[in-house]
Parts: structure tokens; C-alpha cells; sequence
């Protein structure tokens, strides 16, 4: 266990938002699932009581009879942004007085810095870079990040949980949010920081970065496996197997989205535009851990070989 | 008014009066005796007095209640008492506190509902904005200087050092609470109706934030800086069409000196043209865009409801059927 190795990265300025994304994700985590729950208990309770139901203010935040339910902005919120903007100062001040802002040595394009990182933000696309090649990775997957995140609302058919946490009536787009943004967008991130390191090898927490590792993986394309060597056929197998997926998953997705009840009430509610659009999504975006597992378990590289595009 | 019109006369009585009375001391000085001047000299005496009283009056009048002098009258123009009205007006009639309502939902002032993330995430863009303002007068977008003007900035500037850090580290610190801010609308359901434009308008922002942490990154024109921006516009390269490694990109007519990339960079390779740009993109143009797109966003929190919560629950009984159209 190579703790000066471990203490090097930790320590590193510019992965220090990463430690501090650690502690701070998992907290934020549980601080809005904890009122999540808090509010299904109420919920919970309303649903069996429906005379508690028509009378109760219907928040697990105090209220009496008589109070209103307006505070004025002056002082009460004001004082309150006031505040936090103080910590947000002194916070952001003893971190530039204890902390350095890295400068390595001036640009010099003929020398290659082992590993060439981006910027900690965008280390889950360069991670991304591992399983698809580069014009999947970074242009078509962000592009879909960023028109997917956009589409939520509009494919969102659930009424349930506008305006307060709640877990047991948005259980699946939470679910997959978290999975989306947590397990797929964050972890990737902190891989890049933590565990990539010279040529992009994978180094577990401890070990100590040797560049002069080597690895011996045979990579092999799908095509190869079943032992197709033609450029068309490869063409037509590759479009099979992706196509393959797309149906798999498609169905699994649908299975997921009408397990229960209240799901299958939720997709009633979905014009055939909303459904296509969030199936094309989620398909595209659980691609990356089925490529992930393909990768890490089977060693395949390419499953799509064109003349013109890998997939 | 009253008083200044006191004043004026006071001042033109005294001024006349000193005048007058140099004169007479003058002419009595050659003359007659000490009757005539002597009377003078106690009148100039007891009118001074009588100004000096004066002036300690209006001076404590002022410190008991500034509030009611026109200077403070001119610049604050509600009264600061402690009723609702003043509240209120204290907030609406406020060109930088206007963004808020007077009054707020009474459960979204406490903390845990809405984490604070966005508000504080424009305030931390408000304190890049400063400390990148002050940066520039001692950066100068060249590749002959950039890397010398950091460190001269990091060793000889007074405070460069803290400067360059808060500035960098309120960019990480900036992204890292955006992002939890979107997790926090998303879990709060804030992007429902009728906020789902809102929320498109937030992902744009997200999209600059980062935009903006990623030309910012080139700009020190060290290893760190070069290579990232090398690894990010290769990725431009590859894009499908527009870039000359992209799929069916070459059969378009994509060449390094012509695609998507060379447009990113004013060139085919990260080069001086590349600092330029990220430079001009970063100082001005995205804060432009930047700006707007929050203008909008703002605007639309107040219009679609302020913070939407916490709301009061509803229970799945109570979901009503879309009308069918």
C-alpha cells in the first residue's frame, strides 16, 4: 500500500475539488433523501387517513393554525443569503490561502505529459474515451448528455413530487437520475482522478504510478469472435448486434417502467413521442455500462467495424 | 432648503459683517478711539457665537436622525422603519434586491429544502468576474508572455497569489455547485410544470459554466493548460461531418485546415491563434451569453412561481387524467 502515492494524488491542488466532491455528494445525497423520506412517512400516513388527508397543511415542516404562510423577504431571507454569502467568502479565501493553483511548466507541444489529463469536469467523457472512439465519446455522447438532460421535463408524465422530495412516488426518475448522474457521470470522474494513471493503465488507490507497467490485454473485435472477416458481412453483424441491443434493452426498459401499478399509470399517461424519445435515451445511455462490462469481462473492443465508423 | 438658505444668509451677514467691521477697525485704527470699534468687535464676537451654537445644533439634529436629511432622502427612497410596508418596499423598490419577492413561502427560507446552490452559485460568478477583472490588467493573451505574466502574478504582484487562487478555485468551486444544484431541482421535482423551460435554460447554463472553466484552463499556457485543451479539441476532430477524422467527415471535404476543429482554434494546431480565442471567449463573450442566459433565468424563477417549495404533498389519489385533446 503506497501511501505517498495515495497522499500524492489526494494532495494534488487540482484534485482536491474531487476530495471535496467525495465528502460532498454523499452528504447532499442523504440530506435531500432523508426529507424524501421524511415525506413518504406523511405520505404514507395521509393515504391510510383520509380525514387527516383534508385537513392536515400537508408538510412535515411545522405549522399551526394562525401562521402565515408568507415571511417577508426583508430580513428573513436576506439575512439568510447574507450569511452564506460570508461562508462562501471565507470558505473560498482559506482555500486560496492554503492552496496553490497548479502551473506545471510552460506549453511545450513536443513533450507529452503521461497522463494528458482534461480538466476534472470533463474526466468522465475523457474516461468515456476507454470504450467508444473519439467521435462517439466526445461529440455524440455530451451531445446527447446535454439534449437528455434538456428533454426531462417534457417526457416527465408523473404529477407526484412537484415541489418536494419524495422517493416512493418518483422512485424510477430518481432511480435513474442518480444512476445517470451519480454512478455513471461522478464515479467517472473520480476514476479519471483517482485510479487513471501514466497511459491511462488502472492503478487501484495505494499502488504506486509505474510507467513502465505493462499490460497484456488482447482486445478483439466482436466480428473476430464469431469469426467474420469480410468487410460487409462485418457491416451486417455489427448492425444486427447493435440492433440486437437496441430490442434487449428497449424491453428491458419497458419491463422497468411497468412493473407496478402506479408505473404502469404513469406510462398510460405517455404520448408515443414521450416513450420513443425517453427509450432512445436511456438506450443510448446504458450503452456505456454494457460496453463497460464487454470490455472489462469478454475483452471486446469493437461489436460495429465499418469502413467509416467503430462502435 | 430652510437651513441652507440659513446658512447662505448667516454666511453672507458674517462675510459682510467681517468686511465691514475690517474696515471700521481700519478707519477707527486711524481715527477716533476705542468706543465705535469696540461695540463692532463684540457684535462679530456674539455672531460668531451665535453660528457656532447654530451649527452644533444642526450637527446633532443630523447625527439623532439622518434619515430625515435630503442627502439620505435622495439616495434611499423608502423609509427604513420597522413596518411591513418598509419591508416590502425595501425589497421591490431595490434595483439589485428586486430579484426576490416581498414575501417568500415561510418553509423555503430554511436551508435544507433548497441548499442554497444556486443563489450561491451566482455569487461565486459575481466574485470570478471581480477577481478575473483584476487578473486582466496583468495578463496579456500572448504566447510569448501569458506563462511569464502568471508567474509574475503567482510571486511579484501584491496578492497576486491569493487572486489566481481565488479565481481558480472559485471556478471548481462554481462547477462543483452547479451541478449540485441541478441534483437538487431535479430531486425536489422543480423542473415539473410549469418550470421545464427553466430548467432547459439551466442545462445551457451548465453547458457555459463548464464552457467557461474549459477556455479559462488554456489561458496560463502551461503543460497543464496545453495538453487538456489539445485532448478536448482532438475530440472536435472527430466530430461526425464536421470534423476531418469523423465518420464520413473526409468524404465532405474535411482537411485539418478547414473542419470544426480549425474553426475552434484558428488553426490546425493549439497555437497562439488558440490562446486569442479561449481568451476572447472567456473574458467576453461567454460572460456576455453567460449573463443573458441567467437574466433569463432569473426572470423565469419569479415568473413561474418563485421557489417552487416545499410544496404541500399530493398523494396519488388526487393525480386528475390529462384532458384528452
Amino acid at each position: 500500500m503506497d501511501f505517498h502515492q495515495l497522499w500524492t494524488i489526494v494532495s494534488t491542488p487540482d484534485n482536491v475539488p474531487i476530495v471535496l466532491l467525495l465528502f460532498v455528494v454523499p452528504f447532499y445525497t442523504w440530506y435531500g433523501l432523508r426529507q424524501a423520506f421524511a415525506n413518504d412517512r406523511l405520505i404514507a400516513q395521509l393515504e391510510a387517513d383520509p380525514a387527516m388527508a383534508k385537513t392536515h397543511h400537508r408538510k412535515t415542516q411545522p405549522y399551526k393554525p394562525g401562521w402565515t404562510k408568507e415571511v417577508h423577504v426583508w430580513p428573513y431571507l436576506l439575512r439568510i443569503e447574507f450569511l452564506a454569502a460570508i461562508i462562501v467568502t471565507v470558505l473560498l479565501m482559506v482555500w486560496s490561502i492554503t492552496l496553490n493553483a497548479p502551473l506545471e511548466e510552460p506549453s511545450n507541444p513536443t513533450l507529452t505529459m503521461n497522463p494528458a489529463k482534461a480538466p476534472w469536469y470533463f474526466l468522465g467523457l475523457q474516461e468515456m474515451l476507454v470504450y467508444f472512439d473519439p467521435w462517439m465519446a466526445g461529440v455524440v455522447m455530451p451531445s446527447l448528455i446535454i439534449i437528455g438532460l434538456m428533454v426531462i421535463p417534457y417526457i416527465d408524465t408523473n404529477p407526484l413530487g412537484n415541489g418536494y422530495y419524495t422517493f416512493k412516488q418518483r422512485k424510477y426518475s430518481i432511480l435513474t437520475f442518480i444512476f445517470g448522474f451519480i454512478i455513471l457521470w461522478v464515479s467517472m470522474i473520480v476514476i479519471g482522478t483517482m485510479i487513471r494513471g501514466p497511459g491511462w493503465m488502472w492503478f487501484w488507490p495505494g499502488t504506486t504510478w509505474d510507467h513502465n507497467r505493462l499490460i497484456f490485454e488482447v482486445n478483439r473485435d466482436l466480428p473476430d469472435i464469431f469469426g467474420i472477416t469480410g468487410r460487409v458481412p462485418k457491416i451486417i453483424f455489427g448492425a444486427v448486434v447493435v440492433g440486437l441491443y437496441f430490442v434487449g434493452a428497449g424491453y428491458l426498459i419497458h419491463k422497468l417502467i411497468t412493473r407496478t401499478e402506479f408505473n404502469r399509470r404513469i406510462y398510460a399517461r405517455m404520448s408515443v413521442l414521450q416513450y420513443v424519445v425517453m427509450q432512445t435515451f436511456l438506450i443510448i445511455m446504458l450503452s456505456l455500462p454494457v460496453k463497460i462490462l464487454a470490455r472489462q469481462l469478454f475483452r471486446i473492443k469493437y461489436v460495429w467495424v465499418t469502413p467509416w465508423f467503430n462502435i | 432648503m430652510a437651513e441652507t438658505n440659513g446658512h447662505g444668509d448667516g454666511k453672507a451677514a458674517s462675510a459682510g459683517g467681517a468686511s465691514g467691521n475690517g474696515s471700521g477697525a481700519g478707519g477707527n485704527g486711524s481715527g477716533n478711539g476705542s468706543g465705535n470699534g469696540g461695540g463692532k468687535i463684540a457684535t462679530l464676537v456674539a455672531n460668531a457665537k451665535a453660528t457656532q451654537a447654530r451649527a452644533v445644533e444642526e450637527i446633532k439634529e443630523t447625527i439623532k436622525a439622518p434619515e430625515k436629511t435630503d442627502v439620505w432622502k435622495s439616495v434611499l427612497r423608502v423609509k427604513h422603519d420597522e413596518t411591513p410596508r418598509s419591508r416590502a418596499l425595501g425589497v421591490l423598490s431595490n434595483v439589485f434586491l428586486h430579484l426576490h419577492p416581498a414575501k417568500i413561502n415561510r418553509d423555503a427560507v430554511a436551508y435544507n429544502y433548497t441548499w442554497g446552490m444556486g443563489g450561491m452559485t451566482f455569487y461565486v460568478y459575481i466574485t470570478l468576474v471581480f477577481t478575473g477583472t483584476l487578473l486582466m490588467f496583468y495578463y496579456h493573451p500572448s504566447k510569448v508572455v501569458a506563462f511569464r505574466d502568471i508567474l509574475y502574478l503567482d510571486n511579484d504582484v501584491p496578492f497576486g497569489k491569493l487572486l489566481r487562487n481565488m479565481h481558480r478555485w472559485g471556478a471548481h468551486l462554481m462547477v462543483i455547485m452547479v451541478e449540485l444544484h441541478m441534483f437538487r431541482v431535479y430531486l425536489t421535482g422543480s423542473y415539473k410544470k410549469p418550470r421545464q423551460f427553466n430548467w432547459v435554460v439551466g442545462v445551457l447554463l451548465l453547458v457555459l459554466t463548464l464552457l467557461l472553466s474549459f477556455t479559462g484552463y488554456l489561458l496560463p499556457d502551461d503543460q497543464l493548460g496545453f495538453w487538456a485543451v489539445t485532448v478536448g479539441t482532438n475530440m472536435a476532430r472527430a466530430t461526425p461531418l464536421l470534423g476531418h477524422q469523423g465518420p464520413f467527415g473526409p468524404q465532405l471535404g474535411m482537411t485539418p485546415f478547414n473542419d470544426v476543429r480549425f474553426g475552434l482554434l484558428g488553426g490546425s494546431i493549439v497555437d497562439s491563434n488558440a490562446l486569442l480565442r479561449a481568451y476572447i471567449w472567456h473574458c467576453v463573450a461567454i460572460p456576455i451569453i453567460a449573463s443573458a442566459f441567467m437574466v433569463v433565468h432569473f426572470w423565469r424563477v419569479r415568473k413561474d412561481g418563485g421557489i417552487s417549495g416545499p410544496a404541500p404533498v399530493m398523494l396519488e389519489t388526487e393525480i386528475k387524467e390529462p384532458r384528452k385533446v
